[in-house]
């Protein structure tokens, strides 16, 4: 069964220039978008800042209406019947705000399952289970103001889950948390998922999406470059190794007598830190690692690496090439 | 894995109240406000009419400084409220609720009436112990009657202002805008004979105007049933409007993606 179902989706924003002087500034952040997520699936939805993954969520929990084009959430139109939708949907978003600060996690997830309509008989059950799954449990009534960041995104979670929704939102949900904690977080998600939550995931790591998506949607500019899973995506930028040269000197001089060698499919610069490296990825098949070296004579080097390709890769390229 | 029920109302009210007080009580300087209000309102009462007041003027006096304080609580903090909550990010989670939005802003500004009674009470009492004021009603039955009811349609109207908070971000300062006119307008301080023909009408659509009456005919003599009727007719047709208000007023937020700060 089809659980979301999103087709030529637009969302325009107006913004006034200044509340003096007439006239207004669009901007369109979604352009016409198509896509469709399973009952059961993770999928990801990847892009730059500035795609349009928030915008197109925030259509699809009904808190933005669309410009054009039409989305289902479970079979509900999100624009005819949105409190269908809300009675179902979770959604969780990263950062820390969108809490009560001055009171407690307890009073926070209590007003929220009112809210989300838990009966107030499983009420208790509910958010003590959530505490324990959360990892907060003995420090709810603590005020939100005194939680970490990582606490608080447990809490916002938490939150999400209450009322068991059957399709999770998930807005980088693990941006600002540790690498401990982010590992919990993947397999709070992976479990999820296992107990048959549809999720729709949005995030900037990219090992994070390869560990957990079934299926993931590359984003650009507001339009969908690229859809498919992990491994679809990697053999995208063909099975070629990717060489990387750290380079103390000026590196971009010397691209196009790398883009000219035989086997090179594309090299671009990264700047990584305090030095640049070139990166070089090269056709299936194909062995650059020599002609690299060679072509770069006379620039001081640094490390040289070989590797097979990431998802990292895969959308770097997918997303310059939009 | 079920959809989850539909929320009750009246418990969702009730539960929002609850949380919007504890919110209010966890905040130190407006609880310095709530002190110190009342007895700032109190004394401009009795400056004003003091001087050559008898002991009724000034409870006239202090009954009008004290829905002045209700007023004042509800008009700025019930529609700064909503626009904290824009500002932290709740306001969206509130909206993505599957209840009415109308049963999520209710209570935020019934909770801030609520604080209003306390000053009102205070107010009567700092006007009884610092000033001497004789505080006896003669119709206790209908003055215990006219304060919530008072109380509750200046909290419809702080809903009124919430409802239009969500759609336009800077309404926020709506509340602000209006505490001082409606002080004037209902006349909590000067009777409203006095005032030019002009704003009467809106006097008389301001449920303050008849809630302030009731409370003063009834602690001083005089026939409040008709003022106290009229307070609460203006209040649920507050409430009516709002409710009918927000869910368009939503979707033209939604339209217009004022829901968040970004
Ligand atoms: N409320 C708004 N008013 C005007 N423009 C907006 C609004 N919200 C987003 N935008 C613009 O819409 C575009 C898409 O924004 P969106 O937040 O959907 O991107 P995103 O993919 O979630 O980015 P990020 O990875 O940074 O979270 C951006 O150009 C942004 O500036
Ligand atoms: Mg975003």
């Amino acid at each position: 069964m089809t659980v979301i179902e999103v087709s030529s989706l637009r969302r325009i924003y107006r913004t006034r220039i200044s509340p003096w002087r007439r006239g207004s500034r669009e901007v369109e952040a979604v352009r016409g978008i198509d896509f469709a997520v399973e009952r059961g699936e993770l999928f990801g939805l990847l892009g730059p800042n500035g795609a349009g993954k928030t915008t197109t969520i925030k259509m699809l929990i009904t808190l933005l209406l669309p410009t054009s084009g039409s989305a289902r959430v479970l079979g509900h139109d999100v624009v005819e019947d949105p409190r269908a939708v809300r009675r179902r949907v979770g959604y969780v978003f990263g950062g820390d705000r969108g809490l009560y600060e001055r009171l407690s996690g307890l009073d926070n997830l209590r007003y929220f399952a009112e809210l989300y309509g838990v009966p107030a008989r499983e009420q208790k059950a509910r958010i003590a289970e959530l505490l324990e799954l959360a990892g907060l449990a003995g420090r709810e009534k603590e005020r939100v103001e005194g939680y970490s960041r990582g606490m608080r995104q447990r809490l916002h979670i938490a939150r999400g889950l209450l009322h068991k929704p059957e399709v999770l939102f998930l807005d980088e949900p693990s941006i600002g948390i540790d690498p401990v904690g982010a590992r919990e977080l993947r397999t709070t998600v992976a479990d999820l998922r296992n107990a048959g939550t549809t999720v729709l995931l949005t995030t900037h790591y990219m090992f994070e999406a390869d560990e957990l998506c079934d299926r993931i949607a590359v984003i650009a500019d507001g339009r969908i470059v690229a859809e498919g899973t992990p491994a679809e995506l990697k053999s995208r930028v063909g099975e070629g190794s990717v060489v990387e040269v750290e380079v103390f000197g000026d590196a971009g001089s010397v691209l196009p007598a790398l883009r000219a060698l035989s086997g090179v499919r594309s090299a671009v610069v990264e700047e990584r830190g305090h030095s640049e490296v070139i990166v070089v990825r090269a056709e299936p098949g194909a062995e650059v690692t020599q002609g690299v070296l060679g072509a770069l004579d006379g620039i001081s080097l640094g490390r040289v690496a070989t590797r097979q390709p990431t998802l990292e890769d895969a959308y770097v390229e997918l997303v310059e090439s939009a | 894995m079920s959809a989850a029920p539909a929320a009750s109302i009246p418990r969702v009210l009730a539960v929002g109240w609850w949380f919007h007080l504890k919110m209010l009580s966890r905040s130190a300087f407006n609880g310095i406000l709530q002190i110190l209000w009342p007895l700032f309102f109190a004394t401009i009462a009795f400056f004003l009419y003091g001087i050559d007041g008898d002991d009724r003027t000034l409870l006239y006096a202090s009954i009008g400084a004290s829905v002045m304080g209700v007023w004042s609580a509800v008009s700025t903090s019930g529609s700064g409220a909503v626009q904290r909550e824009r500002w932290q990010g709740t306001l969206e989670l509130l909206v993505a609720a599957p209840v009415p939005l109308a049963s999520v802003l209710l209570p935020v500004t019934t909770a801030m009436a609520t604080v209003g009674l306390y000053s009102m009470v205070t107010t009567l009492l700092w006007g009884r112990l610092l000033f001497g004021i004789d505080v006896s009603i003669e119709h206790p039955w209908l003055f215990a009657f006219s304060v919530p009811a008072t109380v509750l349609a200046i909290g419809m109207l702080g809903f009124l202002l919430s409802v239009t908070v969500v759609r336009y971000r800077s309404a926020w300062a709506l509340g602000n805008a209006f505490e001082l006119p409606v002080w004037l307008v209902s006349g909590f301080l000067v009777p409203i004979s006095i005032l030019p023909d002009w704003v009467r009408p809106i006097s008389w659509v301001l449920a303050p105007t008849w809630g302030v009456r009731a409370i003063r005919e009834s602690a001083l003599g005089g026939h409040p049933l008709p003022d106290l009727l009229l307070c609460l007719l203006l209040g649920t047709v507050y409430l009516l409007v709002g409710v009918f208000a927000a869910e368009s007023i939503l979707r033209s937020a939604r339209r217009n993606a004022s829901l968040s700060l970004s």
